[in-house]
């Protein structure tokens, strides 16, 4: 994973605009550069585009305008497998048809590495217990996927995609269902993959206080347009917010850790 | 990272070539044993010591001229619809999905009764009759397919529906055909919708070993992605699949299965629904093993279905399609109730 290190981004956006039904763009003209290390968070309200965007960045949608590019290369140029190779994806809801176990489904990951015949290797082995280890997920291993919890589920996706050893990830509200202890956890884990591997992390977030806390940048987008770009203390700002949630939020400073901290202004009861 | 040893703690949580092997071999015994069974049982008992020792003896004849043959149909026919009932089922996520019950047999059905009577008086060959049926096949696949797709997702009660209604309409078609055509082929005809092992020649028999042989080949390199189909189209593609061309590759391989099957047996339905869904339960959803274990496994069944249409009210005989429908129903029913319920999987 040591030539993942190098500096530069890991992948870029220039100008997509795109949607689903002619003439109605969900996206306009966002443009982002994620580098190896980094961390993105995009936020902004249901509907705002977030998913839309990072189906771009994978490659699962292709953008009216504009182009994505993987360390500098067209994705749409990239072969499927190695595509594969390069990105990892988890999506916010993930199905299963049939039982397969949690071993299985994380194992899944290394597909793009093998051929059609082939047996998982020792090796292949190694990276996917090493995947399950990294989210707790080990004692779970023999399990049937649809046995598990929501929150486990994920954790089995997670995984899943750390397995395929990937440069990029892109995670679509990866703390969704999950408890508080787990979505500490899951950022750590990330924020250590990052700094360790220079895996570059982008992740669409409803939770505010989280992208503050664990993004090194942060996006927010309303109605498909780019709010605010750079880092959380100047994108997630009480102005910037009020006027994408279309509610009075407040912004402020925990006085024990020196934390941004952001509350919705709720009206007490009477 | 240093692991000379398998980890402990996820040892049998996957399907390892060496688990591969020993439960196909374990299988292949199990086909060998119901083979066995299957030829020595029928209206007449016979001894297979005799049948090969002895050429001039009754055992000899009956195993030769009537057994054999049916054996062979049984082990072919089985094999390649539980085959294709896996495949089938790996394309449309769903476990309720099969042949039959989609209405794929019973529109190659229809291609095959069309050739045979149409064509066959034409002057054409034989030969044309599984192609008209694999025609006809695939048209009823991707058909299906279509039309139980709504914004891109398959919604299995849906799917379940589009097979029911292309079951009724190419049955009708079918009696229509036979209340047009002359009484020797309305007989046939009626043989059609039973499914039947009657022993056809050899030629036709070697035909659709070799076509359901090339078909399962195709789908056995595709096994690991058929895998990777289990979490949606999307999340394949992101792994590396082409999806489109997965999915164009089982509607061919499974209609070329299913034409070259029904152009001999006629309908045979719940068989690609019962067994792939026993080995799952036992040997996991991997399809590298499933796929194959669904080639033994569906002979074997079909030689037992086989055997208790020929005893069970001996001399007399139950045609087999009846057999795995009277079994097939209420496995169907108590699947449906299982898994229809919730969404698919999950």
């Amino acid at each position: 994973m040591s030539e993942s290190l190098q500096p530069g981004s890991a992948l870029s956006a220039h100008g997509l605009t795109a949607g689903y039904t002619p003439g109605a763009p969900v996206l306009r003209n966002v443009s982002l550069e994620v580098a190896a290390g980094e961390l993105l968070a995009i936020v902004g309200p249901n509907g705002s585009g977030k998913s839309t965007l990072l189906r771009l960045l994978g490659g699962a949608m292709r953008p009216w305008e504009g182009t994505v590019e993987l360390q500098g290369r067209a994705l749409h140029s990239i072969e499927r497998r190695e595509l594969a190779r390069q990105i990892a994806t988890v999506a916010q809801e993930n199905t299963v048809a049939f039982r397969f176990t949690v071993l299985e489904i994380v194992l899944m990951g290394r597909a793009p590495h093998l051929g059609a015949f082939r047996f998982e290797s020792r090796r292949d082995l190694a990276i996917a217990q090493a995947a399950l280890d990294r989210f707790d997920l080990l004692p779970l291993a023999h399990r049937h996927i649809e046995e598990l919890s929501g929150g486990e589920r994920k954790r089995v996706f997670l995984a899943r995609a750390l397995t395929q050893e990937p440069n990029v990830m892109l995670l679509d509200e990866p703390t969704a269902f999950l408890d508080l202890k787990h979505v500490v956890g899951i950022f750590t884990r990330f924020r250590e993959l990052a700094s360790s591997r220079g895996l570059a992390v982008v992740a669409t977030l409803h939770d505010l206080n989280a992208a503050a806390a664990y993004a090194d940048r942060v996006m927010l987008l309303k109605a498909g347009e780019v709010v605010g770009y750079g880092s959380p203390a100047e994108v997630l700002t009480e102005s910037n917010l009020r006027s994408v949630y279309e509610t009075e939020i407040y912004v402020g400073t925990n006085p024990t850790t020196g934390q941004l901290t952001i509350l919705p202004s709720l009206t007490p009861r009477p | 990272m240093t692991t000379s040893q398998p980890p402990e703690s996820i040892a049998g949580a996957h399907l390892t070539a060496a688990r591969l092997f020993s439960v196909l071999i374990l299988l292949a015994i199990g086909l060998l044993i119901a083979i066995l069974i299957a030829a020595t049982f029928g209206s007449v008992h016979i001894s297979l010591i005799a049948a090969f020792a002895e050429p001039a003896s009754a055992d000899h004849a009956i195993f030769f001229a009537a057994r054999l043959p049916r054996l062979v149909m049984a082990v072919v026919v089985g094999a390649v619809l539980a085959t294709v009932g896996a495949a089938l089922q790996a394309l449309v996520r769903n476990p309720l999905a099969e042949g039959g019950i989609l209405g794929i047999s019973g529109g190659g059905a229809l291609g095959a009764i069309v050739a045979l009577v149409f064509l066959a008086r034409l002057g054409w060959s034989e030969s044309v009759v599984p192609i008209v049926a694999f025609g006809a096949a695939l048209l009823s696949t991707v058909a299906v397919y279509r039309l139980a797709e709504v914004d891109g997702q398959l919604e299995p009660f849906t799917l379940l529906l589009v097979g029911v209604i292309f079951n009724a309409f190419w049955g009708a078609a079918i009696m229509v055909v036979n209340s047009v055509v002359n009484f020797y082929y309305a007989h046939t005809i009626l043989f059609w919708l039973m499914g039947s092992l009657e022993a056809p020649t050899w030629h036709e028999v070697a035909l659709v070993a070799a076509l359901g042989l090339a078909g399962f080949l195709a789908l056995m390199y595709h096994a690991r992605d058929m895998n990777l189909l289990s979490l949606g189209d999307e999340a394949a593609e992101e792994l590396g699949v082409d999806v489109n061309f997965l999915r164009r590759l089982i509607f061919v391989a499974t209609s070329v299965m299913v034409g070259a099957v029904v152009s001999v047996s006629g309908i045979i339905a719940f068989v690609g629904l019962i067994v792939p869904h026993m080995l799952r339960l036992a040997f996991g959803s991997d399809h590298r093993l499933l796929i194959p274990a669904s080639l033994i496994g569906g002979a074997a069944f079909m030689v037992i279905a086989d055997l208790i249409a020929r005893v069970a009210i001996s001399p007399a005989e139950i045609p087999v399609g009846a057999i795995t429908a009277l079994f097939g129903g209420p496995f169907f029913v108590y699947m449906l109730r299982r898994e229809g319920g919730k969404p698919i999987g999950l």
